[in-house]
C-alpha cells in the first residue's frame, strides 16, 4: 500500500510553493516587447530563425526586454498575440502574412498598444488601423539583383523561376527577378512555376523538384525559387542536373554547397531590430513601411562560399544596378 | 454499495489529483535542467489560466472540441471501438459545416445553424461509414483503418480548398453566412472579452447529457456496454453485434463531425487548414483519462484545454516543447495512477463479481 508514500509526496509538493514564494523576477524597469512566430516556429532556418535573430540583438543592444511565443495552428494566433498585449509588453510582433487579420483584431481591442505585423497582406477595402504598423519588404529590388547575376551566369540564356504559392507577395519576387535578367539580357528567357495556391505550396519539396527538373530539361540553369521548404527540391534537382539554384530569404549556402548561386536575403532581423528602436524612442508610427535595398531591408549573398562562381565583373554590374535602384534611376516593377 | 462507490470515486479523485502533481514535479526537474525557475513558470500557469477571466474562457474554448471528440471515443471504447479516427472525421466534418455555412444565403438563424450542425454530424459520419463497413463486413481493424482515413481526410479537404474553395490570398475558405454562426459568450459576460468560446460549450454540455443517457438508460446503451464487455455473450443473449458495431462506430464519427462547430461556427467562421488543432488525437487522451464516462471526459477535457492554453501562457518562459512534455507527463501519471487504483480497489473489494465488473467495464477493450 503506497498511500503513506504518496501522502509524504504530496505533503513535499504542497509546501514546496510556501518554502519559496513564487519568484516574480521579471524586470520591470525595461520597456517589454512581444513576438508571436508563425506556424513554422524557431528552427526553420529561414523567415522565423530570422526575427528571432532580431529581437535577440535587440535584447543585447538595446534596453528592452523581449518575450516570444510559439502559437500551433489556428486558433492560436490571435490568442497569443492577445496574451502578449493584456501584459507589459507595449509593441507586439506577428510573423508572417497569416496573422493579418488577427492582428487587426486584436489591435482594435488594445487601442493603447502597439502592433506590428511582418508581411502584412495590404486590402485595399480597409484602411490600416493606427496602432498597426505593417512591414513590406520590396523583394523586387533584391530579386532584381539576383535576376542580373543569374542573367550574368547563364551560359545557356534560359532561367528559372519556381514560386511558392500564387500569390502577389510572390508575385513580386518573379516580377524583380525577370525585370533584372531581362535589363542585362533582354534575350533571356524566364521559365516559371508555381507550387500551388495554398500554404501547402510553401512546403512540398516534391513539387519544388518537379518543377525545376522540367525548367532544367528545357534549358534553364540557374532557378530561383520563393517557396519556402519546396526550395529543398528545387535544389536537388540541381544538384542532380548539375545546374545553379539561388536561394531565398537567408542564406541558403548550405543547403546545397556548391551548386547555390546567391540567395536573395530578406532581412526581417533588421526590420524587427529598427522597429523596436523606433519604439523605444518613442518614434513608433502606423502605417506602412517597406524595408528595401536603401535600408538595407533585403539585399543578396557575396562571401567565401560563392566568390569562386560569381565573376568579379559581375559583381562589379549588380553593385552598379544596386545604386541605380536606390537613387531610383531603375524602377524595379513588383508585379 | 452506494458508499463504496462514492469512496471508489474519492479515491480516483485523488488519484488523478496527484498524478498531475507527479507530472508537475517531473516538469519541474526538467526546467531546472534547463536553468528555468519551475514556480515561476508554474506560478505563471496558474495566474494565466485560472486567475484570470479571459484564461478561463480560452480553457472553455479550448476543452469544448475535447469534450466532443472525448465522448465520440468512449463510446466507440464502450462497443469495443477504437477510432483513431476522429481527427479525420473532425477535419471531414468542419469541411460539410463550413460548406453548408457559406453555400446557403438567407435563412433564419436558427434553421441555418441546424443545418450547418447537422452537415458537421454527416461529414464525420461519412468519414466514419467507411472503416465501419470494413469492420463488420470484413473484420479490417479500425486501427489501422481509422488512421488512414486522417491521412486521407486532409489531403482531400487541402486539395478541394486549394483548387475550389480559397479565398485568393489566403488558405482558407470564405466566410460561413451570419445566420450560421454561434454566438460568442463574451457577447453577454464582458470579463470574457475577446475570447472565442462559444455557444459550442452548452452543445458539449447536452451531448455529455444525451451520452449519458444513451449508454446507461436506453436498451441501445445496455447492448453497446454488453457488445464493449464481450460479443460472444452479448451475440448468445441475442444482440445484433454487427448492427450495433455499425451504429456506435457511425454516431462516434458524426460526434467528433460536431466538434469541428466551435472553430468553424463558433469563432472563425470558415474552414481552413489545421484548425483541427489536433482534438481527434487528444480526444483519445481525454476518453481514457475521463474513464469513457461523461462527467470524467468533461473533466479531462477542461484538464487538457487549460493546459493547452497554458502552452501560450508561459511560452515566454520556456520553449513549447516543454509543454508538450508536461502533457504528454500529465497522460501517462493520470493512465498509469488510474490502473494502479483499480487494481487495488478490486483487490480490496470484498464483493469481487462487483469489482470483476467494473474493472472489465473501464477497460472497456
Amino acid at each position: 500500500m503506497n498511500i503513506p508514500f504518496k501522502s509524504a509526496a504530496l505533503a513535499v509538493l504542497l509546501c514546496l510553493p510556501a518554502a519559496c514564494s513564487p519568484g516574480k523576477e521579471e524586470d520591470v524597469s525595461k520597456p517589454a516587447v512581444g513576438l508571436v512566430f508563425d506556424v513554422g516556429g524557431r528552427g526553420d532556418k529561414s523567415f522565423n530563425d530570422s526575427a528571432y535573430a532580431g529581437i535577440e540583438r535587440a535584447q543585447k543592444d538595446l534596453a528592452v526586454q523581449v518575450d516570444y511565443i510559439e502559437p500551433g495552428e489556428g486558433a492560436d494566433k490571435e490568442s497569443a498575440l492577445r496574451q502578449l498585449a493584456s501584459g507589459r509588453h507595449g509593441l507586439v510582433f506577428g510573423t508572417g502574412f497569416l496573422f493579418t487579420d488577427d492582428i487587426n483584431t486584436v489591435a482594435a481591442d488594445f487601442p493603447d498598444k502597439k502592433f506590428a505585423c511582418i508581411d502584412y497582406a495590404l486590402d485595399p477595402s480597409k484602411k490600416i488601423p493606427d496602432n498597426v504598423l505593417a512591414i513590406k519588404f520590396r523583394e523586387e529590388e533584391g530579386s532584381f539583383l539576383v535576376g542580373a547575376i543569374a542573367a550574368l551566369t547563364t551560359k545557356t540564356d534560359v532561367i528559372g523561376f519556381v514560386g511558392g504559392m500564387d500569390i502577389p507577395l510572390i508575385h513580386k519576387f518573379e516580377a524583380g527577378y525577370r525585370a533584372g535578367a531581362q535589363h542585362i539580357n533582354p534575350k533571356c528567357r524566364v521559365l516559371i512555376g508555381y507550387a500551388g495556391v495554398t500554404g501547402e505550396a510553401f512546403k512540398n519539396p516534391a513539387k519544388g523538384k518537379e518543377l525545376a527538373l522540367s525548367q532544367a530539361g528545357k534549358g534553364a540553369d540557374v532557378i530561383f525559387h520563393a517557396s519556402g521548404s519546396t526550395g529543398l527540391g528545387v535544389f536537388e534537382a540541381a544538384r542532380d542536373k548539375k545546374i545553379y539554384a539561388i536561394g531565398v530569404d537567408s542564406d541558403q549556402y548550405f543547403e546545397a554547397p556548391g551548386r547555390i548561386l546567391t540567395s536573395m536575403i530578406k532581412k526581417v532581423d533588421i526590420s524587427v531590430y529598427k522597429i523596436i528602436e523606433d519604439f523605444l524612442e518613442g518614434k513608433f508610427q502606423g502605417g506602412l513601411k517597406e524595408f528595401g535595398l536603401a535600408d538595407d531591408g533585403v539585399g543578396y549573398v557575396y562571401d567565401d562560399h560563392n566568390k569562386d562562381i560569381i565573376s568579379p565583373q559581375t559583381i562589379k554590374k549588380v553593385e552598379e544596378l544596386k545604386k541605380l535602384i536606390i537613387a531610383g534611376k531603375i524602377k524595379v516593377p513588383n508585379k | 454499495m452506494a458508499d463504496k462507490h462514492f469512496r471508489f470515486f474519492l479515491i480516483q479523485i485523488g488519484a488523478v489529483l496527484l498524478s498531475i502533481l507527479a507530472a508537475f514535479a517531473v516538469g519541474a526537474a526538467l526546467m531546472l535542467l534547463i536553468k528555468v525557475n519551475p514556480l515561476e513558470v508554474y506560478w505563471k500557469l496558474f495566474e494565466g489560466v485560472l486567475l484570470n477571466p479571459y484564461g478561463i474562457a480560452q480553457t472553455i474554448f479550448k476543452a469544448t472540441p475535447l469534450i466532443m471528440t472525448g465522448l465520440a471515443i468512449a463510446l466507440g471504447f464502450k462497443a469495443g471501438i477504437f477510432n483513431i479516427g476522429a481527427e479525420g472525421q473532425m477535419i471531414v466534418g468542419g469541411f460539410f459545416c463550413a460548406y453548408a455555412g457559406f453555400s446557403l444565403h438567407g435563412l433564419p438563424p436558427a434553421l441555418h445553424i441546424v443545418i450547418c450542425a447537422a452537415a458537421a454530424f454527416a461529414g464525420g459520419l461519412a468519414w466514419a461509414a467507411i472503416p465501419a463497413v470494413l469492420r463488420v463486413k470484413t473484420g479490417a481493424h479500425e486501427v489501422i483503418t481509422t488512421i488512414m482515413m486522417n491521412f486521407i481526410a486532409l489531403a482531400l479537404t487541402n486539395y478541394f480548398i486549394t483548387y475550389y474553395f480559397h479565398l485568393p490570398e489566403t488558405v482558407h475558405t470564405q466566410l460561413i453566412a451570419p445566420a450560421a454562426g454561434l454566438a460568442r459568450m463574451d457577447s453577454f459576460v464582458h470579463a470574457f472579452r475577446g475570447s472565442p468560446a462559444n455557444m459550442a460549450f452548452f452543445i458539449a454540455l447536452a451531448l455529455s447529457a444525451c451520452v449519458w443517457w444513451a449508454l446507461w438508460k436506453t436498451p441501445y446503451g445496455y447492448e453497446t456496454r454488453a457488445v464493449g464487455l464481450s460479443p460472444f455473450a452479448a451475440e448468445t443473449a441475442g444482440i445484433n453485434i454487427k448492427k450495433n458495431l455499425l451504429f456506435t462506430f457511425l454516431l462516434s464519427g458524426g460526434l467528433s463531425g460536431l466538434a469541428a462547430m466551435n472553430f468553424i461556427m463558433g469563432y472563425k467562421h470558415y474552414f481552413e487548414e489545421g484548425f483541427s488543432q489536433g482534438s481527434g488525437f487528444m480526444g483519445i487522451a481525454v476518453a481514457l483519462v475521463g474513464q469513457n464516462h461523461p462527467i470524467g471526459i468533461i473533466l479531462a477535457a477542461f484538464l487538457f484545454g487549460a493546459l493547452s492554453h497554458g502552452t501560450l501562457v508561459i511560452n515566454a518562459l520556456v520553449p513549447k516543447d516543454i509543454i508538450q512534455i508536461l502533457q504528454a507527463l500529465v497522460i501517462i501519471f493520470v493512465i498509469s495512477s488510474n490502473l494502479a487504483v483499480r487494481k487495488f480497489y478490486s483487490a480490496v473489494d470484498s464483493t469481487p463479481k462487483a469489482g470483476q465488473a467494473k474493472v472489465k467495464d473501464q477497460d472497456g477493450k
